[in-house]
């Protein structure tokens, strides 16, 4: 057989291994290593919740997706191309994710008698049992290997078993022509203070992975995959988790406050407070606090006080902080609330997402208590969102609900850096010339904000609380004065319209057929409706960012088109949502509740579907 | 130079409503008397002093104190004045809790506020009943009292409020009565002086609901000799007659009357807020008449770092050693590549 180079478009591999096997780490090597290469990248960390889930079986499988491309990439892929599996569990619990043209690299010393047991296999052949026997096998001792690579390291058994995955790595790097310059790069940083012992053989497994790929026979062709031709500028690797952070520290900057951060560690949104904890030369101060509730309660203490003030959370730890919720809304103090979306109800599965929140961050207070939601559609989104949710509630004196997902906050992509001048200011709604006149809840003319007077300002003491007031901050249980302050309280929310872009339509104006999206399901759907298109088909899409309030000209988008298909991961939240606001329409939906993304083909069928109607 | 301020300055123009003879006003009597001293010691103007609550009757204080002021949800007082001491230390922090704001649905965030020392001033008001719901038991009633939700008599101990702050080594805890203004007064001085959590306890009467409470020690007749007011360096001496004070007995406290049994004055203990002596101040907080006074005063003052001292510390210590300071910077930082 001729060993042939493909040059390839797009690539997705996924690695796959028991929990302790280091594949997140391996994933996200090659995903970076990638985008310094200058690839298109999109990336899907899907893991178990347990830390260490019982060795060997398929619950404890831990898998990290990574799509490459020559040209810029929507999503993680819905199928990959190498299925790289360091036992049996993992060969089990993900063969289902391999392209019928895919090809599988295994471990074989992970494949004993109890290992196959472990994962389920009733027979000695596993390729056979799952149905995948005709792809590309490449059958390694990568166990074995990784010994033989470090005998002479002088590390001790398990310190040398743990390189494997470098070894796999090192093969990866081969098939997929990858220069090992970044990687050799990487370890070096990682371990040249606590563990320089470590550089040498870490950078040596991965060399003998490489070579050890290049040798043998049983890989048949490598693959290029040449850089995209991406926007001139600095480039970086990050994730929604990041990207949120650092957004909010923008929106700090720009503001002039001193950011303040209250939050509880939560499942998938703890690596934004590990962020911010980190950078506090931007003055960033963060509290972890002893409970959900204290995280939101200290953020809103501090925005009494002066600070842009974010809590973070996941759905069970917004549930808790519903209460604390209503008193940003009725001491109409600025506050962003940042949900990492995951699968509910309740505990549900923390490490699998999910666009389930909608309805609890729309609705879930006591009394009419209006939320300003709005969501982020990307890793690197995640920068703008949070630094909109900032501007949106320090402009308009509001508490801001954004919804991330954990398919993002994990999930990451190549992002062009901007420069913090092309940002708008934020203007924080200060009171000034008021001494012993101010009246804290008369509102702004065209907003309906009301002005911010903090401690410290002489002149401007006052009252604020979680009972109903007038204008003047009275106490007041007066039936006209509550439903005046009710009806402002839900047109300040509503004016925050004008202050955020209109609804764009990608495709023709008018149709047949607009397929809506919010959130983390923006890649998929595009990538459907680039593949109707490649088809030759019309189809128009808009997806909304904001969505309370929705994009002020969404009436006039919607009445364009016979029929709108509503895609979302959950059963129907949005669409129920838009029936409501925008009932003169026919919906119809797309939904998936398996804490999994939506597969670009799961898209394609609904807009098939709903095109034949 | 702060400005001379007097109790005016410090009462809003709100009507006090709370019920005639409620045990909250001396409480604010108080409050409004000391603050001009707490802003004059601290070299302060009075739009740097908060005032913050959470839910029930004395929560209502706020409002009738012309400061900055947040009256915010249940149990979560402590959360929210943690919150605006870290976001800007200068701030004088008081907040007024009740027993079941602060020891039952807040139980959680007051215990690690005092855990982490930030620098407040708690007042918890003790009137052992839910008030404001009109007269359910709280987790300071006594075992077996008979409220709205426990007709036949509760059958659950009480949290004695200063045995939870020094389990958690709290750093500060005194006590005083409502009658005793003065008192209170005086413990709300040496509270605004200490630097971390300062936790009073105000033992209140509800005369709706739960009149007369604390009548067996706070009646004028018997007052002195069931209660022991405890100074630094003073003898723990008590009663009407000055005869009776406190003598350690091996690890435990003990009632003595002079000139009984050989005991002196000298015999009796001398009072040290100051000292980290955890087991004695324990004890002190412990006290139950009838086999013992209760003690009012500061029983507990000992220096530590505060929180939100730290925070800010650690936020210029990190700064000062960092390579950047501007979000630009941030988003070059690291790993990134140029596409030219």
């Amino acid at each position: 057989m001729k060993h042939k180079v493909i040059d390839a478009s797009d690539v997705v591999i996924r690695f796959a291994g028991d929990s302790g096997d280091g594949m997140q780490l391996t994933g996200s090597l090659f995903a970076n290593m990638s985008a310094v290469y200058g690839n298109g990248l999109s990336t899907f960390p899907d893991y178990p919740a347990e830390i260490r889930a019982p060795k060997g079986t398929v619950s404890g499988v831990s898998g990290f997706q990574v799509h490459i491309g020559s040209h810029h990439v929507n999503t993680p892929g819905d199928f990959c191309d190498l299925l790289v599996a360091m036992n049996p569990a993992a060969l089990k619990a993900d063969a289902k994710w391999l392209k019928r043209t895919g090809m599988v690299l295994v471990n074989e010393d992970a494949f004993d008698e109890s290992g196959m047991k472990k994962a389920g296999f009733t027979t000695d052949n596993p390729f056979e049992e799952l149905g995948i026997e005709d792809r590309t096998i490449i059958v390694a001792p990568i166990s074995k290997l990784t010994e033989e690579s470090l005998s002479e390291s002088g590390l001790d058994k398990a310190s040398v078993l743990k390189c494997k995955n470098m070894f796999t790595l090192g093969m990866a790097c081969y098939i997929y022509s990858r220069p090992l310059d970044y990687v050799y790069e990487y370890i070096e940083n990682k371990f040249k203070k606590k563990h320089p012992e470590m550089i040498e053989p870490n950078k040596k497994v991965i060399t003998d992975g490489y070579n050890y790929a290049a040798a043998i026979q049983a890989v048949p062709n490598t693959y290029t995959v040449a850089p995209a031709s991406p926007e001139k500028g600095t480039w970086r690797n990050i994730t929604g988790n990041q990207a949120a952070a650092w957004g909010l520290m923008a929106a700090s900057e720009k503001s002039g406050l001193p950011l303040f951060c209250g939050s509880y560690p939560i499942t998938p949104a703890t690596a934004i407070l590990e962020e911010l904890a980190f950078y506090k030369n931007l003055g960033v101060k963060t509290m972890q606090t002893e409970d959900e509730i204290a995280g939101i309660c200290t953020a809103i203490g501090a925005s009494f006080a002066g600070n842009l003030a974010v809590t973070t959370t996941s759905g069970p730890g917004l549930s808790l902080k519903s209460e604390a919720l209503g008193l940003a809304v009725m001491t109409e103090l600025p506050l962003v609330v940042i949900d990492v979306q995951r699968s509910g109800p309740c505990t549900g599965m923390p490490t699998k997402t999910e666009q389930t929140d909608l309805n609890e961050a729309l609705y879930g207070r006591n009394g009419e208590s209006p939320m300003v939601v709005i969501s982020s559609h990307s890793p690197a989104h995640c920068f703008d969102a949070a630094f909109m949710a900032a501007k949106i509630a320090l402009e308009h004196m509001t508490p801001v609900l954004l919804l991330s997902e954990g398919f993002l906050g994990n999930g990451s992509e190549p992002w062009r850096v901007p420069s913090m001048a092309d940002y708008p200011t934020i203007t924080p709604r200060f009171a000034k010339g008021k001494e012993g006149s101010f009246k804290p809840f008369v509102r702004d003319e065209a907003t309906f904000a009301r002005e911010w007077a903090i401690p410290g300002s002489a002149g401007y003491e006052h009252r604020v609380g979680g009972l109903e007031k007038t204008h003047m901050g009275v106490l007041s249980t007066d039936p006209d004065n509550h439903e005046l302050m009710v009806r402002e309280r839900e047109e300040k929310v509503a004016r925050v319209a004008a202050d955020i872009p209109l609804l764009e339509v990608d495709g023709p104006a008018e149709g047949k057929l607009l397929v809506v999206g919010w959130g983390g399901t923006y890649g998929h759907i595009l990538s459907a409706v680039e593949e109707i298109r490649a088809e030759g088909r019309e189809i128009s899409f808009a997806h909304f960012d904001f969505i309370n309030p929705l994009p002020s000209n969404t009436e006039k988008v919607l009445s364009g088109f016979d029929k709108i298909l509503v895609c979302e991961l959950n059963t129907g939240q949005f669409a129920g949502y838009l029936r409501a606001k925008h009932p003169d329409h026919k919906y119809l939906q797309c939904n998936k509740i398996q804490g999994q993304t939506f597969l670009v083909r799961d898209i394609v069928e609904a807009i098939d579907k709903a095109m034949e109607e | 130079m702060a400005a001379k301020y007097t109790i005016k300055d410090f009462k809003s123009d709100q009507e006090v409503r709370w019920c005639p003879g409620c045990g909250d006003y001396s409480v604010l009597a108080a409050l409004q008397r000391v603050l001009p001293k707490v802003c004059e010691e601290k070299g302060i103007d009075k739009e740097k002093v908060v005032v913050v609550s959470g839910i029930g009757c004395s929560s209502r204080l706020p409002y009738y104190m012309n400061t900055f002021g947040f009256h915010s949800i249940h149990g979560r007082a402590t959360a929210i004045s943690t919150g605006i001491k870290v976001a800007n230390p200068e701030l004088c922090v008081w907040q007024a809790s009740g027993d079941g704001d602060a020891l039952a649905i807040g139980g959680n965030h007051f215990i690690h506020a005092i855990r982490r020392n930030v620098d407040i001033n708690i007042m918890l008001f003790n009137n052992r009943i839910y008030g404001m719901t009109k007269g359910q038991y709280s987790p300071t009633s006594k075992l077996g009292a008979v409220t709205k939700t426990s007709p036949y008599g509760t059958v659950e101990n009480p949290f004695n409020p200063g045995s939870l702050v020094l389990a958690s080594k709290g750093t500060f805890f005194a006590r005083s009565l409502d009658a005793e203004v003065a008192l209170s007064e005086e413990i709300m001085l040496e509270a605004s002086r200490h630097k971390g959590t300062s936790v009073m306890e105000f033992l209140t009467n509800c005369v709706i609901f739960n009149n007369g409470t604390h009548a067996e020690i706070s009646d004028r007749e018997w007052r002195a000799d069931r209660t022991i007011v405890l100074r630094d360096g003073e003898k723990m001496i008590f009663g009407k007659n000055r005869d009776k004070g406190l003598v350690l007995d091996g690890w435990r406290l003990k009632v003595v009357t002079i000139g009984e049994n050989g005991i002196t004055e000298d015999d009796i203990l001398t009072h040290d807020s100051h000292s980290d002596n955890l087991g004695l101040q324990m004890q002190l907080a412990d006290m139950k008449y009838p086999d013992y006074p209760v003690a009012l005063g500061v029983i507990r003052d000992v220096a530590d770092a505060t929180y939100d001292e730290r925070v800010a510390a650690q936020v210029e210590e990190v700064s000062a050693k960092a390579k950047f300071h501007s979000v630009d910077a941030l988003l070059r930082s690291g790993s990134t590549w140029e596409v030219k």
